[in-house]
């Protein structure tokens, strides 16, 4: 894609690098169609690969060092408990059920967030697959709806009266959709003004000042924006299991 | 000096996008105030912080929501350009 942005002040020269776009790397045959295999593959596909590692060194560790705790198993235990804690906090004791899918998402949407420091670009900034983790969050939800109360996850769509049910799907539908797009959003503006910094800033500026940016943009916004995704997914899931 | 489609139409989808962003505002203010009755809550209760932070957080976050729309909706404007044939 060649849409340069097109800025200048007076007759002072900006550098013209901005690039926070998807690229498209190779052209992949799809039943006829060509559709490609894009940055936000390699990228996914990289986190994929350093969680795996992470998991497999972290079970060896743990495993290993049951009686006499090095600093690693140590660390992934304390990890474990807050996540614990933090699921049983807030859906009690059904957290069990869910404790898996609430800490693999949340881990990999972390790690997605944070890879803008390692200078990927964030899968989660393109919007496939921030609606593909909000379309699984779906399914679970109406899962759930279904698992605890059986038909009434029908009939609520008709309370309080039959006339709200196109309101009450609606906002069902719009439940994957917000969810999405807040992750979507908050990541890509955090890429675009990395990346208009980057671009369009004379090379002396370039040290030590974006360490500040990285830490609120890249850090800070996206640990919150891991936490919300996670505590939503799962304020929603109990919601359907709390009414009867 | 002539004026051509194309150029108006790139002119106006940048003032599309800034208005788009003003959607903002609302968010800010939503933001502001949670935060500050966040802050209220843990001078008159320092022992449940952690609660109200999280529900503050959760909070701000559901009402970022909008402002994010028109955020998105202001980068289509700038970047993708729906617009121009």
């Amino acid at each position: 894609m060649h849409n340069g942005l097109a800025i200048g002040v007076g007759r002072i020269p900006i550098r013209n690098e901005a690039d926070f776009f998807i690229h498209e790397l190779v052209p992949v045959k799809f039943f006829g169609s060509t559709v490609y295999i894009t940055t936000t593959h390699v990228c996914a596909a990289i986190i994929i690969v350093t969680i795996m590692i992470l998991a497999i060194c972290a079970r060896n560790s743990v495993l290993k060092h049951q009686d006499n705790p090095t600093k690693f198993s140590a660390g992934v235990e304390i990890a474990i408990e807050t996540l614990l804690k933090f699921v049983h906090g807030s859906m009690g004791e059904a957290g069990k059920h869910y404790i898996n899918y609430i800490g693999a998402i949340f881990i990999y949407i972390f790690l997605s967030n944070i890879s803008g420091l390692f200078g990927l670009r964030p899968p989660t900034a393109d919007y496939g697959t921030t609606l593909c983790l909000a379309l699984i969050t779906f399914v679970m939800i109406q899962y759930a709806a279904i698992r605890y109360k059986k038909w009434g996850a029908f009939t609520d769509l008709f309370q309080p009266v039959f006339f709200f049910f196109p309101m009450n799907v609606i906002s069902e539908f719009a439940t994957p959709l917000s969810l999405s797009l807040r992750l979507f959003g908050n990541i890509l503006a955090g890429t675009v003004m990395m990346s208009l910094y980057y671009g369009l800033i004379p090379v002396l500026f370039r040290f030590g000042i974006p360490a500040f940016l990285h830490i609120y943009l890249d850090l800070f916004s996206g640990a919150i924006q891991a936490y919300v995704f996670t505590m939503l997914t799962m304020t929603f899931v109990f919601d359907k299991r709390n009414v009867e | 000096m002539s004026i051509n489609i194309e150029g108006l139409v790139h002119a106006f989808s940048a003032l599309g996008a800034g208005i788009a962003v003003c959607s903002g505002i609302g968010t800010g203010i939503g933001q502001g105030n949670a935060a500050g009755m966040g802050a209220q809550a843990v001078g008159r209760n320092p022992g449940c912080k952690g609660d109200i932070m999280s529900t503050m957080l959760l909070g701000q976050a559901v009402a970022e929501t909008t402002g994010l729309y028109g955020l998105v909706v202001a980068l289509l404007l700038m970047f993708v350009k729906p617009f121009n044939k």
